[in-house]
């Protein structure tokens, strides 16, 4: 119920952020939305030596489509951000359809896309989002900025190929080659309650052709679940009922879910394999075509 | 002219609530927003293991950390007679664990400290050293031949059976089952749940040493209850112990019991000379206190196979955590499980109950159920809808065949009841017609083309409220009456106090409208107090849906006592006898003269300044009413559902409520208490439950695990209502506040059936999350009990 | 010494305080607090506001709500260290001296409340809700307060004082 003690830094500039995060070893840790960190300290799952809030540095809050096509959301856009974006409901329709299903609505009044994706929970929403729209982050560090694409950022539950001296201060999403469509499902029992399956699907269209196919998948391993490599046989083809159901099955394969009280492995295989079907036969999929 | 009872909120008034002026400011006065002088906060450490035996405790670090004021052990409590308490059925229960721990969460230290963030340090820095048990996580276990002994604290004690317990006539019955034509069976378990308010429970207990006086602010619904025990087991002088119950942030039954946490927190304040504060947090709540339900169900019918009932038989297994803490009447084991089936008229019928011990956490009668009616309503409906389909018969028509019929009254239920009124036909008749069952066929098979199954559910039922008669009611040996005291002031307003405890169900607003019904005395002209044990007459609080028809019923009676008392003032204002005094709302007036009259104000300005020769001054009274009966609402709701058959999901699309509550003192509230009731009927149909794995872990002890439905889940629901006058009551009401949890949960899972019966699906226990619901119309097999708690592929 | 007293003294090195100014409900208030001291301790305990209830403990039943630069945030979860230089706006913030605010009205009016434990959080969930929409549908209402737990209502009485007091408020803003 309440945290034990710590230190609290609150730096105006990046690079304030990324020297005391070096200073501490390790033991520091960044304080953005805080909708998953309080949580942890407050039940003592968490306990580092200093907070490092960011909240007050200026220049991380944009949501910006660059002239190239490529959407630039910066460390401290909220969830509720993307929500609300006209833009975003037009031209990131993954993102779209992703964002109110984010916790609830005061939590996304407050949590991070950036800081979500770096909490990497294996039933996040937004690593599977950005997974599947084939994202990547910046990351800012004592030595300059690096980047780290999606797919090799997520190495386990909770764990990112952050060093302990970085911040991830953007989420880029590139240029569809296309026109964007996509679309993003997830079974919770409840608002709030965490996923037992979800699935997120971005695909870039020329007419009724795919030129790209990302899948993605929260709540149904260990961690996110990469099924970029089974969209793939959507590339070059037209959506029919036959490669939807092709795919739908390959994805649900690949899927790790576990039998827990949210129900049997089989089960949740089954909400993957529905959810794909859905997405891919939705309206505005077939309208793009 | 006169008064227009409406206008002056009396009874039928959907007055607005006295008490929303303070809640909507956020004036409310909880027992945490309660701050006194020099006052300490305690924090509980609890055992993170279901069953061991504690080898050590060490509270050094604790003690040295600065701000901690006192750590308490069991060890320190033994040496006070205090490590133990009684429950409210006559069992023990720790207060701080001794010799073993008996389930997750219990109770272990307690540390006392300047502020609750460093207790919570002192706390997470106490060391003990537990040796792991044998779990057992239900009665089947329980009951094993070689099982280990929980209670092996009691003396007495073989194996961890609580009781035996059976009601009815088990030859006759046997011998219905013999004539039958066709045997309905089913068995069900209603899954383990918890009443969870969103305010947790706590006290701020404080001991002045000058006067002997001790006061706790605590979070109960029966303030007076509370009082005698600390009396009998604290051994404190009764006159010296104030218990007050201020603003109560929901109650459901979850905050009847008295918990170690309150007893610690007097002790605690006993030994600094402190207050001292103690609220536990929600997994504390959830992991620790009174729980719901856990009851497993082996029902049988009788039928001629034209679908007379002839005969019941259940027979009930009940699990009851570490300590026997149910808190309800005495003489009752399976508290009022026998109500089942009081609204058919059934020859005959017989239950077999019993009880085990598990390590589990203590108590199974809490949650909006009257002890145990929850239980019963449910079995009773889904055992009517398995004999129904079994028969082949209409679900609607089976029932109405077998209800009991509106001049049947008084009526003896197959377990001995006596009900006394009800229209259980016309209920049912305007939920068919609301739902629009005769229609159902064409909407299914629309349904159907789109890929969807539907489903509709019927639950009726009678329930028994209003606990109850001296005769057959006690808890603890103390009688089940309520009461009201009511002081008319020289101006004609008025203070009432009663024994009841409102934890939102308004009877701040309701009971003034009882006044105002039968003084004529404007409700916004009287007050109303109650929870402060030292001006509140004894009463034994408000849960059961108890308060309308007991402390309801006592406030009647009082305004009663005082009208004859100011007719007589009355007279002799008038100038003449009381015979010729006539009644009308507000005033008397003399019979052969309307216009010569006084008002109700007027009598009592004369109480205090013209009294009649030889009458005691002033116009006040109290009133204790011991109920000649229960009292009998019925219900019928009926949902209706739509399946997703790939997913499991299920979405309602209609939910039709027809309730009578008697006569309706404040309509508005009434309905209030519906609407919550069906959604915790909701929430345990679908979502919300709590069950533990083999090693004994809780699983929903907290609210990220423990689903309760938000506004989005939520269905809305249709409310109807008839009215019929509870006999024996003095104003014809029957208490509403339980029914629609005690009938609701069966219409969502008949619903669900329904549209499962196609595939030879019998019965899902409860709750219905999509996988459970997915599996069942994939293999066409029942899915019995929790569901699993154990990962694996 | 305590978490919510004012210190006196130097503070101990082991117990870092920093010195906090919230405008809280339209007044600067200042306090010396931990780190650690969430956002809602400070106002219940530290500023006396008690209408923001805590109710669990995993971020879940939104008792807590309060609009924090006019957004509206769970203050179990939030430091309220990280509050310093910001607006905050409780229950005891929505009336005027004079006049009740059309969702407290509404609430009443359409009871939307039983024990009332969870309404403030409620309230100011609806608050920010028609402070972005003022003429929301009933499924806008029900999405936009699934942050928020009720165990009394139902919720149907609560969504009917929502658009309640949204057509007061559209009628006065007209």
């Amino acid at each position: 119920m309440y945290p034990s003690r710590f230190a609290y830094e609150s730096p105006k500039s990046l690079a304030e952020a990324v020297a005391l995060l070096d200073a501490g070893k390790g033991e520091a840790k960044i304080l953005a939305g805080g909708q998953s960190l309080v949580p942890m300290l407050k039940l003592r799952f968490a306990f580092p030596e200093k907070l490092v809030d960011i909240n007050n540095i200026p220049g991380l809050n944009y949501i910006r489509f660059d002239a190239d096509g490529s959407l630039h959301i910066g460390a401290l856009v909220r969830h509720e951000d993307l929500e609300f974006s006209d833009e975003i409901a037009r031209r990131q329709p993954t993102i779209a359809a992703a964002a109110p299903l984010v916790a609830d609505p005061i939590v996304r009044a407050r949590g991070t896309f950036v800081g979500s994706v770096c909490h990497a929970d294996p039933q996040g929403d937004w690593a599977a989002t950005m997974i599947a729209l084939g994202g990547h982050l910046v990351v800012q560090g004592p030595k300059g900025k690096r980047t780290i694409e999606m797919k090799d950022f997520v190495l386990g539950p909770y764990a990112t190929a952050l060093n302990y001296n970085e911040i991830a201060i953007e989420a880029v999403i590139p240029a569809p080659k296309g026109k964007a469509v996509g679309g993003y499902l997830k079974l919770e029992r409840r608002v709030g309650d965490f996923a037992t399956a979800s699935v997120a699907i971005a695909l870039d269209m020329d007419g009724d052709k795919v030129l790209r196919a990302g899948i993605a998948l929260a709540g149904v391993g260990g961690k996110t679940i990469d099924a970029n490599d089974e969209a793939a046989i959507l590339v070059g083809e037209k959506l029919t009922e036959e490669n939807i159901a092709k795919v739908a099955e390959l994805v649900a394969a690949k899927a790790e879910p576990r039998t827990d009280h949210r129900g049997s492995s089989d089960y949740k295989r089954q909400i993957v394999r529905t959810f794909v079907k859905r997405i891919l036969t939705a309206n505005s999929i077939q309208k793009a075509a | 002219m006169s008064l227009d009872e409406i206008k002056i909120g009396g009874m039928g008034a959907s007055r607005r609530r006295v008490e929303d002026n303070r809640f909507i400011r956020g004036k409310g006065n909880y027992v945490d927003d309660i701050v006194l002088p020099g006052m300490l906060h305690m924090e509980i450490l609890r055992s993170p293991v279901a069953h061991a035996r504690i080898k050590s405790i060490d509270t050094s670090k604790a003690w040295d950390m600065p701000g901690v004021r006192l750590v308490l052990t069991g060890e320190m409590m033994a040496a006070r007679n205090l490590a133990w308490m009684p429950t409210l059925s006559y069992d023990t229960a720790a207060v701080l664990a001794t010799d073993k721990v008996r389930f997750q969460g219990q109770e272990v230290c307690a540390v006392i400290a300047d502020d609750p963030y460093i207790a919570k340090d002192a706390c997470a820095a106490i060391v003990v050293d537990y040796e792991i048990l044998p779990v057992i996580v239900n009665p089947i276990q329980a009951a094993a031949e070689d099982a280990v002994q929980i209670r092996d604290d009691k003396e007495g004690q073989v194996g961890n059976k609580v009781f035996d317990w059976e009601i009815g006539d088990k030859a006759r019955t046997d011998q219905a089952f013999a004539d039958a034509d066709v045997v309905s069976k089913i068995e069900l378990h209603y899954p383990r749940t918890h009443p969870s308010p969103i305010e947790c429970c706590g006290s701020l207990a404080d001991y002045d040493r000058a006067t002997g006086k001790l006061t706790v602010y605590m979070t109960s619904q029966a303030p007076h209850i509370v009082r005698a025990a600390v009396a009998l087991v604290a051994e404190l002088p009764e006159q010296n112990i104030r218990i007050v119950s201020p603003d109560i942030g929901g109650g459901f039954g979850n905050k009847v019991p008295v918990y170690p946490g309150y007893v610690i927190s007097i002790l605690a304040s006993i030994l600094t000379e402190k207050p001292v504060k103690w609220i536990e947090d929600k997994t504390g709540n959830l992991i620790s206190t009174g729980f719901g339900r856990d009851v497993y169900l082996k029902g049988e019918m009788a039928l001629r196979k034209d679908g007379k009932i002839l005969g019941i038989k259940m027979n009930t297994i009940s699990d009851h955590g570490a300590f026997f803490a149910d808190a309800q009447p005495s003489k009752f084991k399976i508290g009022l499980m026998h109500s089942a089936f009081a609204c058919y008229d059934i020859p005959t019928a017989y239950m077999f109950s019993t009880g085990y011990y598990t390590n589990k956490s203590p108590g199974g009668v809490a949650y909006r159920c009257s002890f145990r009616v929850t239980e019963a309503m449910f079995f009773q409906e889904r055992m009517v809808q398995a004999a129904a389909d079994d028969l082949g018969m209409d679900q609607a028509e089976f029932r109405r065949m077998n209800f009991v019929k509106d001049d049947d009254f008084p009526h003896r239920t197959p377990f001995g009841f006596l009900t006394d009124s009800g229209q259980y036909g016309k209920c049912l008749d305007i939920g068919l017609e609301a739902i629009g069952y005769a229609n159902f066929e064409a909407e299914k098979a629309e349904a159907a083309s789109r890929g969807r199954l539907l489903g509709i559910g019927i639950s009726t039922m009678t329930e028994p409220l209003g606990a109850g008669n001296s005769r057959e009611y006690d808890i603890l040996g103390i009688k089940m009456f309520d009461s009201a005291e009511l002081r008319i002031h020289m101006t004609g307003k008025a203070i009432l106090r009663t024994g009841a405890k409102t934890q939102g169900q308004g009877h701040e607003t309701t009971w003034a409208q009882i006044v105002a019904h039968e003084l004529g005395i404007p409700a916004e002209d009287i007050v109303v107090e109650e929870g402060d044990t030292d001006t509140a007459p004894f009463g034994m609080g408000t849960y059961a849906s108890r308060s309308t028809p007991v402390a309801g019923a006592a406030v009647a009676m009082v305004s009663r006592k005082i009208r004859a008392k100011a007719r007589k003032i009355a007279a002799h204002l008038l100038e003449v006898s009381e015979e010729d005094i006539e009644w009308e709302l507000g005033r008397f007036y003399v019979r052969s003269n309307k216009d010569r009259g006084v008002t109700i104000q007027e009598c009592a300005m004369a109480a205090y300044s013209n009294m009649p020769d030889g009458m005691e001054p002033g116009l006040e009274n109290n009133a204790y009413y011991d109920p000649p009966n229960l009292t009998w609402p019925f219900a019928c709701y009926i949902a209706k559902v739509e399946i997703d058959p790939e997913t499991g999901v299920w979405d309602v699309l209609q939910f039709v409520a027809v309730d009578d509550c008697g006569v309706r003192i404040n309509p508005m509230i009434v309905e209030g208490q519906i609407m919550g009731g069906l959604t915790e009927a909701y929430a345990m149909a679908n979502m919300q439950y709590q069950t533990y794995d083999e090693e004994g872990n809780c699983i929903g002890a907290n609210y990220m695990d423990f689903l309760l439905p938000t506004a989005w889940e939520t269905p809305g629901f249709e409310l109807y209502e008839v009215v019929t006058p509870c006999p024996h009551h003095p104003i014809g009401a029957k208490g509403i506040g339980e029914c629609a949890t005690v009938g609701g949960p069966a219409a969502f899972v008949n619903a669900v059936m329904d549209a499962l019966k196609h595939k030879g699906v019998r019965n899902i226990d409860m709750p219905l999350m999509p996988n459970r619901v997915y599996e069942a119309l994939t293999t066409g097999n029942d899915v019995y009990g929790m569901p699993p708690v154990r990962s694996g592929n | 010494m305590s978490l919510f007293e004012e210190v006196k003294t130097q503070p101990n090195d082991d117990i870092p305080v920093r010195r906090i100014t919230i405008n809280v409900n339209g007044e600067a208030r200042t306090s010396n607090v931990e780190p650690r001291l969430l956002l809602a301790d400070l106002l219940r305990q530290g500023l006396k506001l008690t209408g923001t209830h805590k109710g669990c403990d995993t971020t879940n039943c939104g008792a807590c709500t309060v609009l924090f630069d006019g957004r509206p945030i769970k203050s179990c979860t939030m430091l309220a260290v990280q509050a310093d230089g910001h607006n905050v706006k409780t229950v005891e913030g929505l009336a005027t001296a004079s006049e009740l605010h059309p969702i407290q009205e509404g609430f009443k009016e359409k009871h939307g409340l039983q024990c009332g434990f969870c309404t403030p959080g409620m309230m100011m969930a609806a608050a920010a809700l028609l402070e972005k929409n003022l003429n929301p549908t009933e499924d806008e209402v029900r999405w936009a307060l699934s942050g928020n737990l009720c165990r009394c209502t139902g919720y149907q009485n609560i969504v009917k004082a929502v658009l309640w007091a949204a057509e007061k408020m559209r009628a006065e803003s007209n």
